[in-house]
């Protein structure tokens, strides 16, 4: 009786630390590799790049003052303010559609073929179509939109924000469907099929009884699309190169910028500024959508 | 009748517009055999910058192998790229298996305390884009000699949160109640982990590593920051390295890079959309 009662107890002492053992791998290595450098990225914030002397507040005011600085934000909200709204909308309005209609996988599938292309493949092709001589002012000309004679430039210009925008609604539509159609299709069938006896028309069930309950799947979706809105930068440099048009020079150009031209001091005031816009902005849609 | 006509009709444009989404792969394909005459004359007003459109034959006129021959017998730089890409991916695939698939179990299975800050921490970490990082990186790494090798771009992205929290999901829809008749039962906390815990996660996992190929066989930014000896560069850097005079070369390596990705993305389709789904659901 005394050894089966001592296995029992050592098995519950066990079992209130086991998770230590599952979780120490993954969290020593987070610790080593992301939490102890950021914390590093944060001293070296207040201290000079090559000296290593206090520098206060100075690499922030530096970061504000500077004129590619506050381009690149600028850029990078715009961009946000306009694919956001447009791919969430986009993707909601194609979700409707393909819900209503049965064997929907092929389409799925045609919708999520961008997402595994990558961005190195693709620029070859949006060279050909965005160029001054592409098949995109070919389509213009021919609609009649483009008089001849003239070939206006979508990759030079301000145009080419447009391109990215294009190119990431491309790449992220198919994503936002999936999640959508997820949202959708678990809100319980009866609420929809109640109203529908009640006589209310289709877009009123999708407005009064369906929409309601996509709440959390707003929250995702605004996430996770606004987070692979960071990964148009490939697009944009394969295509464009580190200095592209100034219309999308955004702030992963200038990371990258800063890096190779080792202004590590600007680039650590830039990361714990960015990181804690970020990390706030994602507190803040957790407690608007309360889940 | 009229609602049959117009769920066709949508059917119809949905799908049109499905195949116009997929298009790039058949400028690739039909570019990867085309006869270096033809792309030239295709393309020359691109390249010469004239004022004209170009052409494009889906079907070439003379159809031919001679880059995909090239590239696979006259290139062995092609097939160096072509490793390291793989390497780098299935590498950190392996890594994050041994590492995010125990890390995931914790954070399901066990109530310890400071759990949910940690994985409130978890999050936050898998939404930080590269450029928020980079520096922090680029410290550790250089800290740890690691620059300018494989391991600068494989460890960092076998700790990555992403498969925790995508791994996760499906540890949390087992049935509470199969763990404890498992520990009733006298299995060790191990034991139940192999044994009940993987087999039954294994879509999850398989869904990680689906998004994870698909990210990983295309990266840019990480190789870009932290790799300066072009022989260690993935397909994804040196693709666009390719000029426009050698197009012909370019389609077929653009063809190739695409194989694996487009085999990956068919064969788990499935779990792809299950693991964009996952994540989705609520916490």
């Amino acid at each position: 009786m005394g050894g089966v009662n001592m296995k029992r107890r050592r098995k519950a002492s066990g079992k209130s630390h086991a998770w230590i053992a599952f979780l120490l791998p993954s969290f020593s290595g987070v610790t080593v590799f992301v939490l102890i450098p950021f914390l590093d990225v944060v001293r070296r914030s207040f201290l000079t790049a090559v000296t290593g002397e206090w520098a206060g507040l100075r690499n922030y005011r530096n970061v504000f003052d500077n004129q590619a600085f506050r381009l690149a934000i600028h850029n990078t909200v715009r961009f946000t303010a306009v694919c956001l709204p447009l791919l969430i909308g986009l993707g909601l309005f194609m979700a409707v559609f393909l819900s209503r209609l049965k064997q929907i996988q092929l389409m799925k599938s045609l919708f999520l073929f961008p997402l595994a292309m990558p961005a190195a493949t693709v620029v070859l092709i949006w060279k050909m179509v965005f160029s001054r001589q592409g098949f995109f002012n070919g389509i213009l000309f021919m609609a009649g939109i483009l008089p001849e004679g003239i070939l206006p430039d979508h990759m030079g210009t301000g145009a080419s924000f447009w391109v990215l925008v294009f190119s990431y609604v491309w790449k992220n539509l198919g994503y936002t469907m999936v999640l959508w159609l997820a949202g959708i299709f678990a809100v319980p069938y009866s609420m929809s099929e109640a109203a529908r006896v009640d006589g209310a028309g289709e877009w009123q069930i999708f407005w009064r009884v369906v929409f309601p309950n996509l709440k959390s799947s707003l929250y995702t979706i605004t996430v996770l699309s606004f987070l692979n809105s960071f990964k148009v930068f490939r697009e944009a440099y394969l295509v464009a190169g580190s200095y592209p048009h100034e219309d999308m020079y955004l702030l992963q150009h200038l990371f990258n910028n800063w890096f190779i031209n080792l202004e590590l001091d600007k680039m650590a005031a830039a990361a714990v500024c960015v990181g804690g816009v970020l990390f706030l902005v994602i507190l803040l849609l957790q407690r608007v959508w309360k889940v | 009748m009229r609602k049959k006509f117009s769920s066709a009709l949508i059917k119809i444009i949905l799908l049109a517009a499905g195949c116009l989404f997929c298009a790039p792969v058949l400028f690739l394909l039909s570019g990867s055999v085309m006869s270096r005459y033809e792309l030239n004359q295709s393309l020359l007003p691109l390249m010469a910058d004239q004022d004209e459109l170009i052409t494009w034959a889906f079907f070439p006129r003379y159809p031919t192998f001679q880059h995909y021959l090239r590239i696979l017998f006259q290139t062995p730089q092609f097939f160096v790229v072509f490793w390291n890409s793989m390497k780098i991916a299935v590498l950190t695939l392996a890594g994050q298996f041994f590492i995010a698939v125990p890390a995931a179990w914790a954070f399901s299975v066990y109530r310890f305390r400071g759990r949910k800050i940690l994985f409130t921490l978890y999050i936050v970490l898998m939404l930080m884009p590269f450029q928020v990082t980079m520096l922090s990186s680029y410290l550790v790494l250089n800290h740890l000699e690691l620059l300018d090798s494989h391991s600068a771009i494989i460890l960092p992205a076998v700790f990555s949160a992403f498969p925790v929290f995508l791994i996760y999901r499906d540890f949390c829809n087992l049935p509470k109640g199969l763990i404890e008749a498992a520990r009733i039962d006298g299995a060790g906390e191990w034991k139940i982990f192999f044994r009940i815990g993987l087999p039954l996660a294994s879509g999850g996992i398989l869904s990680a590593g689906v998004l994870g190929f698909l990210e990983y066989w295309s990266l840019i930014e990480q190789p870009m920051a932290f790799l300066e000896d072009q022989t260690l560069w993935p397909l994804s850097l040196y693709l666009p390295e390719i000029g426009p005079e050698q197009a012909g070369y370019s389609f077929v390596a653009a063809v190739i890079t695409l194989i694996p990705a487009v085999f990956v993305f068919l064969a788990g389709r499935e779990y792809l959309e299950q693991g964009i789904t996952a994540s989705a659901v609520k916490e």
